[in-house]
């Protein structure tokens, strides 16, 4: 565990322990909102979003597919409401046609549109290439205090950590917004909070930490990092706070599990071909879940069935 | 392309393909039909878990196939893998939904994304493994129907064929279930068990429909149909024949067009072909298509303030509102300055003894069927007779002058 | 002293709208209407609920009584009408007024304590992000303590009766300070002893001048606990001090044959 572990390893298990966290915070709302199905379209429709921004921008840099993603949700969130109200359909069948035309109408654009200079393919969208995201730059501990060495990391650690930072930093500030427009929507209405602003703008920050990490684990698998960590911390706990403590530490160990089973599970088992990380997190964070499903103190509703 | 397509959708285009376009078409109406049960359950994305856990049975399939000395390629054995893990991913959504505090919708989302992780964790195994050709196994994510054994075909035809007909067999339970399942079980219906048989119908549509549509996307033959033919109907049986339609349509344009060009994977353009009909359903069907119900919309606010403004008017009331007055003024009712017209007294004057009416009957026919109507825009003859109103009028006795005049 | 007016005798409207009145008034409705698709819920609606008193709003199961709160407060689109607090618009007055929800609105099973949810009474004094400080620890300490309930702060939500999750509800309310509260079947499906203590709680914040109107479906006790009763049955029906406006005769104008005729005249009689 050296200079190889830092060349090749560091970097991958960094971004994939922060797309963990980013997801995972808003997750823990969307789980408490019965909106984890929006985690679920979200993530479909950041391949649709990133695509079209290829086509109008030419280019994969951040900042057009994090608007094409952000707007893509929105997109999403407004058809799934519109069809709701207007057909007067139930959400989740809303929500089903909805996401799975956004991602047809990607994948198809993606097919028929020359991507190959770029990175973007559906194999990547759909599974994402963790592991691609080394730091060649590095040899050792010593390069992370190596400016030159630092100035070489793969850009998808800052950005990842940017967003990361974001969502932590946004879910702090709107901490109490959060709480109470999830807890008691017609109390937060009456108190003229934004409702309908807090709801939208948590799913953009979702559609925000979904593009960065999607970038990393794909797009289904971002699926398990907005659901499993929040659903096994909601089984640990019956606060809050100690709820999302919870989460972002079911995530870190997914990440760091997961990754560590993928690329050096099978060395133990004594083959040589690694698995797929982002695949392995997404199993450790299910694995997770069911272990917390069985053990977990707070697996229970709490008293009465409520609203009975 | 386009003499392509027109061969392809004439069944032309080679064996295969008519075979795999019968297939899909198939595949699509017990789908569509199925789905329907689903929808009406509120379970539609239950399917959606349902099928992205078949990843994972597909890849244990295809390593047992190959351990077992074959080249894994085998259709009905990855078949069978996928059946097998996705009744354990229904398993376990309802374990969790039930046994603990976790909602559905968090449960499908678990399930969904973590049995598809460990799918991708075996293919990337797959992918090291010497024996066996690369099977294409990623096929199975989003469809794809160039290339197709004829053996595949023939099974994907003969299990469109089948899900149909279970379709048609279990037509009135499910039925009677999907619509009123309070009802179903206080005649003797097992309730718990035809939903069972609905998830296995759905589960076995799911996996048949894996190598045409791919298991991201087989839910939306699900649902999309479904949820179209709701805005055509509101006939129970209607609607489960129009989806199953819409379905089959879906499935046979998409499978052909699909075949008709390369780089047009069969799932994404199968989904495409449901949505556009889906599109067309929510702008333009007469009676629940959005036009409708916008102009609807604007047809009775217009109606409440109009009577609520001439209500106003029989009572020497100013009328406050302007979108009230705009809408009197326009139709000549009320002068610009707020004042009534003559011929608004006497639209006011003519609401003002239905509502007299509408206070004797309320009075004479104490029940809550009747008096339940009395909403301010039901006309009262639309709920009472021709006599019935005469004697009304006998007891308000002769009319009076209206107050302001 | 606000005159009764009794829509079903006539075909006239409820009261005599003016100016005047809406300026007293606590809470003034004029001309609202609700639909859900092409039936209206509550259909044109003028009201005024006096200041420092007791209103309940009345009427039999769909009669449009909590819609039309929920229309005042704005949580479901109204189809025409104007609402005012205290003679002025209701959008600037939302800090001086209190809301009650429905008990079983809200999922119960919610990460959260009871002192969690009183505390939520005071976010908007606290901003986004200001410090709970020992003064605002003890007003939701106080608060619980108004309700009954000063050793369950810590509780977990989930575990509380039906009667302690209403009693929570109220102390929230109370944490507001408001002038005006609105309460949405503050007594469905709760205990005696409960219904008691929030009874007795709205009459102290009535003592201190403030006003309270509950959605109420009990009529036994609308003459035992309030001033004031507007009756609705998707129209309004009547309206005025309780002494006059809630008689057999409102009722049965209410109700319609909903209520056994003899019951009706049992409790106009008991209200005597």
């Amino acid at each position: 565990m050296g200079a190889e572990f830092v060349q090749l390893s560091l970097t991958p298990m960094l971004i994939g322990v922060l797309a963990a966290i980013a997801c995972a915070l808003p997750g823990n709302f969307l789980i408490l909102r019965r909106q984890a199905l929006i985690g679920d379209a979200i993530a479909h429709v950041v391949l649709p979003g990133i695509v079209v921004a290829f086509l109008i921008t030419g280019t994969v840099a951040a900042l057009p597919m994090l608007l094409g993603a952000a707007g893509a949700a929105l997109v999403a969130v407004v058809l799934i409401e519109a069809i709701r109200r207007l057909g007067r359909i139930e959400p989740g069948a809303a929500m089903g046609v909805v996401f799975t035309t956004l991602f047809a109408g990607g994948v198809l654009i993606l097919e028929r549109t020359d991507t190959s200079t770029v990175h973007l393919d559906v194999e990547h969208a759909l599974m994402g290439n963790l592991e691609s995201l080394v730091w060649f730059a590095a040899d050792g501990w010593g390069s992370l205090i190596d400016p030159a060495a630092l100035a070489a990391l793969p850009e998808e650690l800052p950005r990842m950590a940017a967003v990361c930072l974001l969502v932590a930093a946004l879910t702090a500030l709107f901490w109490r917004w959060l709480k109470i427009a999830t807890f008691d929507e017609g109390f937060a209405e009456a108190l003229g909070l934004p409702v309908r602003a807090i709801g939208l703008g948590l799913v953009i920050v979702a559609a925000i930490a979904a593009v960065a990490a999607f970038d990393a684990v794909g797009s289904i698998i971002v699926i398990a990092m907005f659901i499993c960590p929040p659903a096994a911390a909601r089984l640990m706990t019956s606060r809050l706070g100690a709820q999302i403590a919870w989460s972002v530490g079911f995530a870190v160990l997914s990440a760091v599990l997961g990754y560590v089973l993928a690329g050096y599970g099978p060395l133990w088992l004594g083959q040589s071909n690694a698995l797929s990380a982002a695949g392995m997190i997404a199993t450790v964070s299910g694995a997770l879940l069911g272990l917390a499903a069985l053990f977990g103190p707070h697996r229970r509703r709490e008293g009465a069935v409520a609203g009975a | 392309m386009l003499d392509g397509l027109g061969e392809a959708l004439l069944l032309r285009a080679g064996y295969n393909a008519a075979l795999v376009g019968i297939g899909a078409a198939l595949l699509g109406f017990a789908a569509g039909a199925a789905g329907t049960f689903l929808f009406l359950r509120k379970r539609a994305l239950v399917s959606d878990a349902l099928a992205h856990a078949t990843l994972p049975g597909v890849g244990v399939a295809f390593i047992l196939l190959v351990a077992a000395g074959g080249d894994g390629r085998s259709l009905t054995g990855l078949m069978l893998g996928a059946a097998v893990s996705a009744a354990l991913g229904l398993w376990v959504v309802e374990w969790l939904a039930r046994r603990t505090r976790l909602t559905e919708d968090a449960a499908i989302g678990a399930v969904l994304s973590a049995f598809f992780g460990f799918g991708v964790v075996l293919l990337t195994h797959i992918q090291t493994l010497q024996a066996g050709r690369q099977a294409g196994l990623e096929s199975f994510l989003l469809g794809a129907t160039a290339g197709m054994l004829r053996q595949d075909a023939i099974v994907i035809a003969a299990g469109g064929a089948l899900a149909v007909l279970a379709t048609w067999l279990l037509r009135r339970p499910m039925t009677l279930v999907a619509f009123d399942p309070g009802y179903a079980a206080s005649s003797g219906l097992d309730v718990r068990r035809i939903d069972l048989a609905m998830m296995a119908l759905v589960m076995a549509i799911t996996v048949i429909g894996l190598k045409i549509v791919g298991l991201i996307l087989i839910v939306a033959l699900l649902i999309i149909p479904p949820v179209t033919a709701r805005f055509w109907t509101d006939r129970s049986g209607a609607v489960i024949w129009i989806a199953g339609g819409l379905g089959a349509v879906a499935g046979y344009l998409g499978a052909t067009i699909s075949a008709s060009a390369p780089a047009l994977p069969t799932g994404p353009i199968i989904v495409l072909v449901a949505a556009a009909l889906f599109a067309l359903s929510l702008i333009f069907a007469p009676a629940r298509g959005v036009a409708a119900a916008l102009l609807r919309h604007r047809r009775f606010q217009a109606r409440v303030h109009r009577r609520q403004g001439l209500l106003a008017i029989g009572h020497g009331e100013t009328i406050l509102e302007p979108f009230t007055l705009r809408l009197l003024t326009a139709e000549g009712l009320v002068r610009p300055d707020g004042v009534a017209t003559e011929a608004g007294r006497a639209q006011a004057a003519r609401i003002a003894r239905d509502e007299r009416r509408w206070a004797v009957a309320r009075e004479i026919h104490q029940d809550a069927a009747l008096s339940g109507r009395y909403d301010g825009l039901t006309p009262i003859d639309a709920v009472f007779t021709a006599d019935e109103i005469a004697e009304f009028d006998r007891r308000i006795g002769p009319p009076v002058a209206l107050g302001g005049a | 002293m606000p005159e009764i007016a009794l829509a079903a005798r006539d075909g006239h409207r409820v009261p005599p709208a003016d100016a005047d009145s809406a300026a007293r008034a606590a809470l003034s409705i004029r001309g609202l209407t609700v639909s859900y698709g092409e039936k209206p819920a509550v259909f044109s609606v003028d009201a005024d609920f006096p200041a420092a008193a007791m209103s309940a709003i009345v009427g039999p199961n769909g009669a449009g009584k909590s819609t039309m709160l929920k229309a005042v407060l704005g949580m479901v689109p109204r189809l025409s009408g104007t609402v005012s607090v205290f003679g002025a618009p209701i959008e600037g007055m939302r800090r001086r007024l209190a809301y009650v929800p429905q008990r079983a609105s809200v999922d119960w099973d919610f990460p959260a304590t009871v002192r969690d949810v009183v505390l939520m009474g005071l976010y908007p004094q606290l901003g986004l992000i200001g410090r709970i400080g020992g003064a605002h620890s003890a007003r939701a300490e106080a608060c619980l303590a108004r309700v009954g309930m000063a050793d369950f702060g810590h509780r977990q939500i989930g575990q509380l009766s039906g009667g302690q999750q209403q009693r929570v509800f109220l102390a929230r309310a109370l944490a507001q300070e408001a002038e005006l509260y609105l309460l949405d079947e503050p007594f469905a499906g709760v205990d005696a002893a409960t219904e008691r203590a929030i009874i007795e709680v709205l009459k102290d914040l009535r003592a201190a001048g403030k006003s309270v109107i509950a959605v109420h479906h009990d009529l036994a006790t609308v003459r035992s606990y309030f001033d004031h009763v507007f009756l609705i049955n998707v129209r309004p029906v009547a309206q005025g001090p309780v002494a006059t406006a809630f008689t057999s005769e409102t009722l049965h104008a209410t109700y319609g044959g909903r209520l056994a005729a003899t019951h009706l005249d049992e409790l106009a009689l008991a209200a005597i």
